[in-house]
């Protein structure tokens, strides 16, 4: 009777357990408080993104890749000044907003559109816009549709949780026109079903379309229509709340738009430290005087630049001419070259 | 533990003293302990909504009156963007029903035919039955309603639709089948009144303790075709083919089951099909087998023998499973967020993603399956304790 | 050696068997019927099955041999095998996820093993979850990895060991709550118990992604804590229930005799009522294992990346290896049909087993 029974074992183990979970708690407990500590206190930043190649995707080896991951790796030297301490975490459409909101992100890289809507009734704060995007329209080219309005009575595909669900809704009631929709959630099932015929046509960013297009087996039997159906700038997102994470944010992007503008690349970083202007000396932090104004790292943008690189290499290196995928700048030029982007100034 | 519950009341005992007797021993501790996790309950509410707070939101159900900007892929009441949240999440649930109740129908079918086919006799059939429930049974749902959704998208694009029968067409975009509208009166009466010819047949059969003679199956008949069609005269109702053709981009008219809803139908029936089949056999081999002998020795065909003896012993084995097998399947219609049926969970995600109201949308989604699921499950627990009471099995 | 001699007094020899059923094939002509049209469509499926997998299938190559085959396409899976099996789990640190699936699978195989039942193994059920937690965090050594990170195989068994390691270990408080006499005890079960069943689990996975981490303002709770939270719950409250219906079979002379010897509750129910009762419900036990482990894949759904989403993830590389889905799908379906195959098969054997040996 003295021998240790099985239940009191038990009871052990299960203390074991609660001790366990209570540990991971403990591990990542944090006071109330910027996003920033908390941050610095896990020792990585956690980024919510989806699942599209050129975007983001995790390669054979399971390590993420893309346009949007290398935001991510960015934002990751600003912190930490090393680009692998930051986790990505696939989040479908539907449940990125809900998932920012529950404190399971530090930051939304998936794509996600900027709305008012977003801004004022999800609580969420965005920075600067990485991707100017519109929504597009693929079809089948057999179908011989050259416009939106040609779609009347046909099945199209969206993305729900989607600003292109809502926009389908809208541009369909305004032409006064009818469609069916289909309403998938997974992306890839998404474009299953304009491949396999149950949509006439897919609606969604139209950055998005071509990427799935590139991926299609035959992609020359499907075109994305020129019109676009609204505006859709693919932001950051982040909590509502949080200032200084916020400007963290910001400025990360814009040190990778105002490297570019300089011609300031992950190669050529290193020549640019003998550089005798004033504000690239600040910016590289050459003159450290500005990033301890700010109470960053001086050498932040630096880094940025030579770990992960400007915005044209990474758009370059992601979905530009040298890739399967092939985009044009277009919008997402400098604003010298007619583009959009725009960094304010490093001083 | 059993044995205070099982003692008979006294005689003349006291509201209070019966309240005491249920509350039972360390009343003390009792009360002390659900206080405390109570409290613990309210601290994890208020925290909640501290939360939220500090998000910038504040716990309301305002949103259910505001407009829903999307659309529905399949309703069956008529929705259209820009009607009120409520609404979109009323033509979800409806759509979790629709799906349910098929389901349910369809399952038990295959279920109870597979079920009886494996105690058919034939060794071969019914080791092809045996290796479907395994194969069923060992493997996720998830990963066979990804394989069902898969093999409709193999289906005809609708320009080539499969028109195995006249007006019946089976295509990738889902099968179109014949119907017939009504415009210009109502149905319904006629549908009571045939209800009502059923019943009496039904009540006179019992009366009478014999089958019906021709003669009187000629006058029900008679009356039952007769009555509605002299009201679809009188009232003007108008009835016409809904014939399903292709027009534009689509087939119009007809009706409809949408590929989405069939990978769901399918998926969950052929899933708790093997489930039933396995229920129907515990059900069967419960029965010992003196009951058929003493059957046989009555003189009673192996049918009959099922019929009056077997089956009702059986079913009180089969009704409680069967029952928490059917509440299950409704469970599992949420996966068809997986596959593109959108069914309630769908709808309030995506009302959780416009709105922002996360929290309130997700206690719709619980109170929702817990007014299904409780009183089923209260249902089930009756009859068993019926049954236990009557000594038929132990509880 | 009595439960072989057993079984030799209850099966007729093989050959016996064997000819009896190859009498019943064609005993009418009903059956012959059947028997032929059966064998025609087994015949079908297994040919064009065996033209899938092998004949028309890609052996060897790249993605170009798949393009060209019309049948599953192997140098996929070949070449995908990392992320499948373990998910975005850092590269260079493969062991650990590696050690830990060698480990959860030792533990599982000891636990199918009726002479190994011991204390130990019911400590090892604990432990081995922790220590593959450990390992797969890298605290206390080594480069520390965050649980959004671990994925595949390891990650499913994990999810589902500790799920239900953790099941029971609220599921027979709630059991023995639910049977007290103790009016207030038992009605706070009953809620637990028919709240929990009453939710779809995927509802439930909602609840501990959304709203779990605002319950604890300041805390950040882990994703992977607050799914393996939800998951306990629910899966305890499936098997209180099975607890519950192995006390309730158990003879009220049990109890009576125990109280005889002066035993009190505890005692009684921890040395008599608990081993008899959880010994008599194993086949459910197992049942509710494989349900378990069949459902796991829904934890995707809010974002981890278990087997089947790993599984996923690498079918939809789709412009490298095109239409490489049915192959992917095929795998995965194979490895979760030959666990639970095994566990079904082992566990008819062992109900077999203890009604033998008179436990039943």
């Amino acid at each position: 009777m003295t021998k240790q029974t099985p239940i009191r074992r038990a009871a052990g183990v299960a203390l074991a357990i609660a001790a366990l979970a209570g540990g991971f708690g403990a591990a990542t407990s944090a006071e109330a408080g910027p996003t920033v500590d908390q941050i610095k206190q896990r020792g990585v930043i956690n980024v919510g993104v989806g699942t599209q190649a050129g975007f983001f995707a995790p390669d054979a080896n399971g390590k993420w890749q893309g346009f949007f991951i290398d935001f991510g790796r960015a934002l990751a030297v600003t912190v930490f000044n090393d680009p692998d301490k930051v986790q990505f975490t696939n989040t479908s459409p539907q449940q990125r907003l809900p998932a920012l909101q529950a404190g399971q992100f530090d930051v939304l890289l998936s794509g996600v559109t900027e709305t008012i809507l977003r801004a004022f009734k999800l609580n969420f704060n965005f920075g600067p816009v990485v991707f100017y995007d519109g929504q597009g329209i693929l079809v089948k080219k057999s179908l011989g549709v050259t416009k939106g309005s040609d779609l009347d009575g046909a099945t199209i595909g969206v993305q729900s949780g989607t600003t292109g669900e809502l926009n389908i809704a809208d541009f369909f009631k305004k032409s006064g026109k009818t469609y069916k929709p289909v309403v998938i959630e997974d992306t890839n099932a998404f474009s299953q079903a304009l491949l396999s015929g149950r949509a006439d046509a897919l609606t969604q960013d139209s950055s998005d379309l071509a990427l799935r297009r590139a991926a299609f087996p035959n992609p020359d039997d499907y075109v994305l229509l020129p019109e676009r159906l609204s505006k859709e700038p693919l932001a950051p997102a982040i909590r509502w709340g949080d200032d200084q994470w916020l400007q963290i944010v910001n400025w990360t992007v814009y040190a990778t738009i105002q490297a570019e503008e300089w011609g300031i690349t992950s190669e050529n970083v290193d020549s640019f430290l003998k550089s005798d202007d004033p504000a690239i000396k600040r910016f590289l932090g050459v003159d450290p005087s500005l990033g301890e104004a700010i109470g960053l790292d001086p050498k932040f943008a630096y880094n940025i630049v030579k770990k992960v690189g400007n915005y044209g290499e990474i758009f370059e290196r992601n979905l530009g001419k040298s890739t399967k995928i092939g985009f044009d700048r277009g919008l997402n030029r400098l604003w010298t070259q007619g583009g959009l982007l725009y960094s304010p100034p490093f001083r | 533990m059993t044995d205070a519950r099982a003692l008979p009341p006294p005689a003349a005992e006291s509201r209070l003293a019966a309240v005491r007797r249920w509350w039972g021993d360390h009343a003390l501790a009792q009360a002390v302990g659900l206080a405390a996790v109570t409290v613990v309950l309210a601290v994890l509410t208020a925290n909640v909504v501290a939360s939220m707070r500090r998000l910038g939101m504040s716990p309301n159900f305002d949103y259910l009156a505001q407009p829903a900007n999307f659309d529905i892929s399949e309703s069956l009441i008529v929705y259209r963007a820009g009607d009120p949240y409520a609404r979109a999440i009323l033509v979800g649930l409806l759509n979790t029903l629709k799906l349910a109740v098929c389901g349910c129908a369809l399952a038990t079918v295959l279920g109870v035919t597979l079920g009886l086919l494996r105690a058919a006799g034939n060794p071969l059939l019914a080791r092809l039955v045996a290796t479907y429930v395994e194969v069923v049974r060992n493997t996720p749902l998830v990963l066979q309603l990804f394989f069902w959704i898969a093999l409709t998208r193999m289906a005809p694009p609708v320009r080539q639709a499969l028109e195995p029968l006249p007006f019946a067409y089976l295509s990738v975009r889902g099968v179109y089948l014949p119907w017939i509208t009504v415009e210009g009166g109502a149905i319904w009466p006629v549908a009571a009144f045939l209800l009502l010819v059923a019943l009496l047949v039904h009540e006179i059969h019992k009366r009478l303790g014999r089958p019906l003679s021709a003669t009187e199956w000629l006058v029900a008949a008679a009356a039952a075709i007769l009555v509605p069609a002299g009201w679809v005269w009188a009232d003007g109702v108008r009835l016409s083919a809904d014939l399903p053709t292709l027009r534009g981009f689509n087939i119009v008219g007809g009706i409809s089951l949408t590929p989405e809803f069939a990978a769901m139908l399918v998926g969950l029936a052929v899933y708790y099909a093997a489930n039933i089949a396995e229920i129907v056999r515990s059900g069967l081999q419960s029965v010992t087998r003196g009951q058929w002998e003493a059957g046989r020795a009555l003189g009673l065909h192996r049918a009959r023998i099922l019929q009056l003896v077997v089956l009702p012993q059986a079913m009180r084995v089969i009704t409680p499973l069967m029952t928490s097998t059917w509440l299950d399947l409704t469970k599992d219609t949420t996966l068809g967020v997986l596959i593109g049926f959108t069914e309630v969970t769908a709808v309030i995600k995506t009302s959780a993603n416009n709105t922002g109201n996360a929290v309130e949308t997700i206690l719709v989604l619980v109170v929702v399956f817990l007014s299904i699921s409780l009183p089923v499950s209260a249902a089930i627990n009756a009859y068993n304790r019926m049954l236990a009471r009557r000594g038929v099995v132990t509880s | 050696m009595t439960i072989l001699l057993e079984d030799a007094r209850l099966a007729p020899p093989k050959a016996e068997r064997w000819r009896a059923a190859a009498a019943d094939l064609f005993s009418s002509p009903v059956n012959a019927v059947v028997t032929v049209v059966v064998a025609g469509l087994i015949a079908a499926a297994l040919w064009r099955f065996a033209r899938w997998a092998v004949v028309d299938a890609a052996w060897s190559g790249g993605a170009e041999t798949c393009r060209q085959r019309s049948g599953a396409c192997w140098p996929f899976v070949a070449s995908n095998a990392q992320l499948m099996v373990f998910g975005v789990y850092p590269q260079d640190l493969l062991w650990r996820p590696a050690v830990s699936l060698a480990l959860m699978a030792g533990v599982i195989a000891a636990s199918m093993i009726p002479r190994l039942w011991s204390a130990t193994l019911a400590l090892a059920w604990g432990l081995v979850p922790a220590a593959v937690c450990i390992l797969l965090s890298g605290t206390f050594f080594g480069r520390p990895v965050s649980t959004n990170e671990w994925g595949g195989l390891p990650l499913t068994l994990l999810v589902w060991m500790i799920a239900f390691a953790g099941a029971f270990v609220v599921a027979i408080p709630l059991a023995l709550a639910r049977r007290s006499n103790m009016g207030g005890l038992r009605t706070a079960a009953i809620i637990v118990i028919e709240l929990v069943r009453g939710v779809p689990m995927l509802v439930a996975l909602y609840v501990s992604r959304f709203i779990v981490p605002m319950t604890a303002p300041g805390l950040e709770i882990n994703l992977f804590v607050s799914v393996e939270t939800a998951l306990i719950l629910f899966v305890a409250s499936y098997l209180a229930e099975i607890v519950r219906a192995g006390l309730q079979a158990l003879p009220r002379g049990q109890t009576e005799a125990a109280n005889a010897l002066g035993l009190g509750y505890w005692r009684t129910t921890q040395l008599i009522l608990l081993p008899q009762a959880l010994r008599a419900v194993i086949p459910a036990l197992v049942n509710l294992g494989i349900g378990v482990l069949l459902s796991t894949p829904l934890v995707a759904v809010i974002g981890m990346t278990d087997f089947l989403s790993a599984v996923r993830e690498a079918a939809s590389h789709e412009q490298d290896w095109p239409g490489c889905y049915t192959t992917a799908y095929f795998v995965a379906g194979l490895v979760f049909f030959s666990i639970c195959f095994i566990a079904s098969r082992y566990s008819r054997w062992l109900e077999r087993r203890l009604r033998a040996a008179g436990h039943g």
